[in-house]
């Protein structure tokens, strides 16, 4: 045990002292939100936010690595510095800027929306909702009164209301779009759509000033000269509202 | 870029894959299932067995090395060994293999921090953050992405083999103790020194107590292989679930949700894995069982090939 521990201990010493590199960001996601991040057939991160974010680094002057991390721990992991960023659809609420800082929005709030089995009764919404755990839809479930059932994965909240364990799952509409499109006439928008956040912004921890800063300005560059609005039209079916 | 650039090249398995949408049928599922995200699936099944075969030999050090402190006649170091085992052993596993990985990480980065970068005079520990500086940073942020993988895998590996070898420990503790006493006083009686006695007569005896308990360590190892999903690792319960979800025309190759037949695969690998063990380990205690007085060895020396009645001990 000791010369496993000293064994380690002198590996992670002599391995990579050479090289720090301090333009080098590693970029968190979720990759499973279509269409803000996925991994794609190749097994590469890809979305809104992969060619949105790989853009604002070239704009800093980072070299930007994507990193994938569940939603649940995506803060956390943050904090304790596994990666520097998080792009993974996250609106600017403040119980999370009680622990990170947020960079200006670079998509604006987007409707929530509700999406039960094709046919059911418009008081579903009231009954067993689903959502994804720690995001502003389960905030605004429980608040609602409904009963929220709560999901690790964005994918197991549509599961479930296929299945039947939740009358009706509660997401960011443009998430639903597609899969509501597709369906084959299973599932079905229901009830009016909430407009809830702020906006999504790009995680940063709260001692890196520096980079917050440096990102907010290449938002604002990107915003200015129409880019954001190009990205948000081509993967969103939506205008650009900067 | 991107969080993809693995030890491996993925590469178009068929000609006619090019264009997914003008394919159906068995030539759509042969390109679908050849895909380079399906060829990160295969991969990890390579990573589930490499972190068994890593581990067991890890978990069979930590195991004598434990049983031998536990045996010590220097108190400190016999209650270092009683300590190590039932500390490990009273806590659930899941608090282990949570911690062991964060505390190490954050263990190496807050030395190396203090040791490299001696200028910073910023706490480590700021609000929620835990920040080291740059060059501390383990493994750097500039390391490509399988470096990090790798590191993470490490670190896991760790955490298992500190977690079994405790368990380890006591099997083995228990089957130094099970060995009769007569049999190492005749050893001494013929004239062995302590060594020899160890080596000729108390270690080869020893197995046959061992293995039962080892076996079944063996079979909780394997099954315990998609808690690495817990701790970050894109092992095969992430993939399977990543690849079964509804896929949308966002992705070249739609699908409606096909998770149970994914994990219907991982049931099926899982089943071989601990069939193969089975059989593997019954021979092992055939082997090891020759010429011991017990039921299993007659039965071994016999030439008997009924189980021996020791395996039927397992829990």
């Amino acid at each position: 045990m000791k010369s496993l521990i000293i064994g380690v201990v002198a590996a992670a010493f002599t391995a990579t002292v050479a090289f720090a590199d301090s333009h080098a960001v590693r970029m968190g996601t979720e990759g499973a939100y279509e269409p803000y991040n996925f991994i794609n057939d190749k097994g590469e991160v890809d979305g809104f936010e992969r060619e949105l974010g790989d853009k604002l680094c070239e704009i800093a002057g980072y070299s930007c690595t994507w990193v994938k991390n569940d939603w649940d721990s995506i803060i956390p992991n943050l904090t304790s510095g596994n990666y520097d960023t998080i792009m993974a659809g996250m609106s600017i609420t403040d119980e999370r800027k009680e622990k990170i800082n947020f960079t200006e929005a670079y998509f604006p709030p987007d409707p929530s929306a509700y999406v039960s089995l094709a046919g059911a009764d418009a008081e579903v919404i009231n009954g067993n909702v689903a959502a994804q755990t720690n995001t502003i839809q389960a905030g605004h479930v429980s608040s609602s009164g409904a009963t929220l059932v709560e999901y690790a994965t964005p994918d197991e909240t549509i599961a479930a209301v296929r299945n039947g364990e939740a009358d009706a799952v509660m997401a960011d509409k443009a998430y639903l779009r597609k899969l509501v499109e597709e369906s084959g006439g299973e599932l079905e928008f229901v009830g009016e759509d909430v407009m809830l956040g702020t906006g999504i912004g790009m995680g940063i921890r709260k001692s890196d000033e520096e980079m917050l800063a440096k990102f907010n300005a290449a938002i604002q560059q990107l915003k200015s000269d129409g880019t954001i609005n190009t990205l948000i039209e081509k993967w969103f079916e939506m205008k650009g509202p900067y | 870029m991107g969080g993809t650039n693995r030890p491996f090249h993925p590469v178009l398995m068929f000609e006619f894959c090019a264009d997914p949408k003008a394919i159906d049928g068995l030539k759509w599922m042969a390109c679908y299932l050849t895909t380079p995200k399906h060829q990160q699936f295969y991969f990890s099944f390579l990573i589930v067995l490499a972190l068994i075969a890593g581990t067991a030999p890890l978990v069979m050090l930590l195991g004598f090395c434990g049983a031998f402190m536990r045996r010590s006649a220097i108190l400190p170091i016999k209650w270092l060994g009683h300590i190590y085992t039932s500390m490990v052993r009273g806590v659930p596993d899941i608090v282990f293999f949570l911690f062991v990985p964060i505390a190490m990480d954050q263990a190496f980065e807050y030395t190396r921090h203090r040791i490299l970068c001696p200028e910073v005079t910023e706490p480590v520990y700021r609000g929620n953050d835990f920040v080291v500086c740059t060059a501390a940073k383990l493994p750097l942020s500039s390391s490509p992405q399988w470096v990090h993988e790798t590191y993470g895998f490490i670190l896991a590996m760790i955490a298992f083999a500190v977690v079994f070898g405790a368990f380890a420990a006591n099997t083995i503790d228990g089957a130094l103790r099970a060995v009769p006493k007569a049999q190492l006083e005749t050893a001494r009686a013929y004239g062995m020194s302590e060594r020899q006695t160890f080596w000729r007569i108390h270690l080869p005896q020893m197995w046959t107590f061992a293995l039962p308990g080892l076996s079944n360590l063996w079979m909780v190892l394997v099954k315990s292989t998609p808690l690495l999903f817990l701790l970050g690792i894109e092992d095969i319960v992430y993939w399977a679930r990543e690849l079964g979800g509804t896929k949308t025309s966002f992705f070249e190759y739609p699908h409606p949700d096909w998770r149970a037949w994914y994990f219907l695969s991982l049931l099926i690998f899982y089943l071989l894995l601990t069939w193969v063990s089975e059989k593997a380990f019954a021979a092992l205690t055939r082997r090891v069982s020759r010429g011991m007085a017990t039921q299993g060895g007659k039965d071994a020396t016999a030439g008997n090939a009924a189980e021996p009645e020791i395996a039927g001990a397992r829990l």
